[in-house]
């Protein structure tokens, strides 16, 4: 085969257990929108992985993945060092996140789903609109990308389970005290399942519409085995295809919480559940 | 004299009780001997009814002729002037619907082996000939091809031949499309699609993989690079699920998830990272290859499994020797069954409840179709459901391409040289039929390749 190898030219440790790394891919780079993801392979008996684009450089011609070691898979990933080769690395993915005429949006972030809203808050910083990010992490150790989110937030608030790092609490209790004061175009929600869940029954309350980026398993990425699938307005829809944004209002979130846990029972074998970003947190909620 | 055997020469098989414990392939092949005996029943008809069958023409007296005198090298050159693919074709087209049903040995008992025979040609070739596949001198126009599958594959060949720099995309990380991630080694050794993908490079093609048309690059991008014309073969990839209650529980599959694992991704294999589900009581819904395929894999990883199919024997879509196969192999037929909606405990589905139906009217495809039975409702437990009741195209290429027009099933709509409503985008295979068959995939390809070097020819005129 032509494999398309792609070489790593960054690898840094953002906490005990994210990492981010930063590889070439020319097309990747240049093709890449928020909201879009890649899949991966480490080495030939590797599983297919979806990680979600965190960050793109046209001119160096590289993409920032982070993810966090969660399972065999990102284990392996994180022991390659730079300018080792990743086997396989498609994309960009999914559908880009539709932000134009946003004026005023609320970014939450919920542990290393941060990774996945951060390149959501550049873009809309970039294209002008207000930004208001709330970020939820359990403890001050676990803190990731909170200068990036400085730079592109008009107003950032840190929260924590813990109190060990900005305010004691959930991002619900933070997003409550804003809705109670203020009004937004949109919020967008990208954490563990039950994190976004919570902010969506919120925000059905107040009445403003809510996107959520759905994770579930993977393997092709392109729509054809139908194991991405979620209910969504009571349809059938695959995220990698259909999403993975959807409107948070209309996801049925229990079932997603379900079907992400399919092949945690295969312990001896070497597996990823879920996404790779999201599982750690959720076993913990 | 011809061999007036009623019977066709017995092709050896894996013994029953061993294979559905391995992935090897249950069908071993003639021997020389085998083969030769067999060509020995064709009778040579004048007319050559089976050619008729034959989606793509071959000759297959002409060969048959000289395997029965030895000249398999002969043999393998007939074949290959019409078709590309013959060890896949020939362990894998339902031949008793092709060519074998115009036999005229089939009247007074067993059509002649004919894709028996194909195979053992093209296996002889691939171990004794030494191809020359020569690099082709290069005629400066250049064609991309979407999807390394059996019609993908085929119209490169034959476009690198006449001297076209061809690049295939495939979004996969391996070439061979349904060849790889659907039909199992068990049937189709992988090192066998390998051996043409290989052939092709030789020839010139370039194969980049990990390339998701539509989404790394769209196919007007692919004409501002410079490529004259486009030949989309990106099949019928998307599974269809019934709509049923239950049917997200966790084991519950798309055929496609499930062979996708055991095929593409080694799961059967211990030291592939990827997982797959290991039932205990599988049922998969479904009468097609695909559902003979799900259900022998699952019997290889160990379940119990039970095909549930709403029509009756006859009517099973399915290669009549993958029926025979998955039946000696221990998997249970449920027929005239249709489910209706699927329990679950704990997030896990623990049974199916389906209906016995019977057969009524024809419908449009001249079969009967099925109707239900009232209060016939009954459950079979199993902790896997694998759905096979067939695929559609992927919308991703007609909703990324301006102009691409396509019927009310997503199919891509062409004329009679294969050019999709968009100038210069041909297209073929299943993502034009709807799921059908390799031959007819590789037939499209091979009809788009010489209409696509027609309209390079007539734009460079
Ligand atoms: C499990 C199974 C068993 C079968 N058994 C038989 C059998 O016994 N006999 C028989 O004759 N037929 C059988 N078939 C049907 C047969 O395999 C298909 O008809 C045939 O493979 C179609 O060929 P194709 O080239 O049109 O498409 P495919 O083989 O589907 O190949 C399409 C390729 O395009 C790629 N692709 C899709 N979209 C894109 C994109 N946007 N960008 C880049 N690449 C893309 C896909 O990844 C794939 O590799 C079976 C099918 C299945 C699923
Ligand atoms: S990952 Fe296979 S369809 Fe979405």
């Amino acid at each position: 085969m032509e494999l398309l190898t792609v070489r790593i030219v960054e690898q840094e440790c953002l906490n005990p257990t994210v990492t981010k790394m930063v590889v070439e891919h020319e097309k990747i780079s240049i093709k890449a929108k928020a909201g879009q993801f890649i899949i991966l392979r480490v080495d030939a008996n590797g599983e297919r992985i979806p990680l979600t684009i965190a960050d793109t450089d046209p001119i160096r011609h590289t993409v920032t993945i982070i993810f966090q070691i969660v399972g065999a898979t990102t284990k392996k990933l994180n022991e390659l060092q730079v300018n080792d080769m990743i086997y396989d690395f498609v994309g960009p993915l999914g559908k880009p996140s539709e932000i134009e005429g946003l004026k005023k949006v609320c970014v939450i972030g919920g542990g290393v789903g941060c990774a996945i809203a951060y390149p959501t808050a550049k873009a809309l910083k970039i294209q002008g609109s207000e930004v208001v990010t709330i970020a939820g992490f359990r403890n001050k150790e676990l803190v990731i990308l909170e200068n990036e989110f400085q730079q592109v937030s008009d107003r950032f608030y840190m929260m924590s389970d813990d109190g060990s790092v900005g305010q004691k609490g959930l991002v619900t209790d933070c997003l409550r005290n804003l809705l109670e004061n203020e009004s937004f175009d949109e919020v967008i929600a990208i954490g563990p399942l039950v994190m976004m869940k919570f902010v969506c029954q919120l925000t059905k309350e107040y009445g403003v519409k809510t996107i959520v980026s759905m994770n579930p398993i993977m393997i092709d990425g392109t729509g054809m085995c139908g194991g991405c699938r979620l209910k969504v307005g009571g349809k059938m829809k695959f995220a990698c295809v259909d999403g993975p944004d959807f409107d948070g209002h209309e996801v049925d979130f229990d079932e997603a919480m379900a079907r992400n846990t399919q092949y945690r029972e295969f312990e001896h074998h070497a597996y990823e559940t879920c996404c790779n970003l999201l599982k750690k947190e959720e076993d913990h909620a | 004299m011809p061999n007036m055997n009623v019977k066709r020469c017995e092709m050896p098989l894996q013994p029953k009780e061993v294979r559905s414990h391995n992935i090897e392939e249950v069908a071993l092949g003639y021997t020389k001997e085998m083969a030769m005996e067999e060509a020995e029943r064709c009778l040579h008809c004048k007319h050559k009814p089976c050619m008729q069958g034959c989606p793509v023409s071959i000759h297959i007296p002409d060969f048959i002729e000289e395997v029965k005198n030895g000249n398999f090298k002969e043999a393998y050159h007939i074949i290959k002037k019409t078709s590309s693919l013959p060890a896949v074709c020939g362990r894998v087209c339902p031949q008793e619907n092709q060519c074998e049903k115009y036999c005229v040995r089939a009247i007074k008992g067993e059509s002649v082996g004919i894709g028996r025979l194909e195979r053992f040609v093209a296996d002889w070739a691939r171990e004794n000939l030494q191809e020359e596949n020569v690099k082709p001198v290069l005629n400066g126009h250049k064609v991309a091809i979407v999807g390394a599958g059996p019609s993908g594959l085929t119209c490169a060949g034959d476009l690198a031949k006449l001297g076209y720099e061809v690049t295939v995309f495939e979004a996969l990380h391996v070439a061979g499309g349904v060849l790889v991630y659907g039909i199992p080694e068990f049937r189709l050794p992988k090192k066998i699609v390998e051996h043409e993908v290989d052939s092709l490079r030789q020839l010139g093609v370039h194969i980049e993989c990990d390339s998701v048309i539509g989404r790394s690059e769209t196919i007007d991008e692919l004409f501002e690079e410079g490529f004259e014309a486009v030949f989309v073969g990106s099949g019928a990839g998307l599974p269809n699920f019934m709509g049923l209650e239950g049917e997200n529980l966790k084991g519950v599959f798309s055929a496609n998830e499930y062979l996708t694992r055991f095929n593409l991704m080694k799961a059967y294999d211990e030291n592939s990272d990827t997982p797959i589900y290991r039932a205990k009581k599988c049922v998969v819904v479904g009468g097609g290859n695909v559902a003979m395929d799900a259900a022998r894999s699952a019997r290889r990883l160990g379940a119990e499994v039970t095909i549930v199919y709403r029509r009756g024997m006859e009517e099973l879509p399915a290669r009549r020797e993958e029926v025979e196969h998955a039946m000696e192999e221990g998997v249970e037929f449920k027929l005239l069954t249709n489910p209706t909606r699927l329990f679950g405990h704990d997030g896990w589905v623990s049974s199916i409840e389906c209906v016995e139906m019977e057969l009524g009217e024809a419908d449009a495809s001249g079969r009967r179709r099925p109707v239900v039975k009232e209060n016939s409702e009954f459950e079979i437990t199993c902790d896997c459901v694998i759905m096979a009741i067939g695929t559609s195209p992927n919308p991703l290429i007609r909703s990324t391409t301006k102009g691409l027009e396509t019927n009310p099933k997503g199919c891509l709509i062409v004329d009679e040289k294969g050019m999709t409503t968009r100038k210069g985008v041909f297209a073929g295979g299943d993502a034009v039929s709807g799921a059908a068959t390799v031959i007819q995939a590789m037939g499209a390809g091979k009809k788009c390749a010489q209409s696509i070097h027609e309209y390079i020819s007539n734009l460079n005129q």
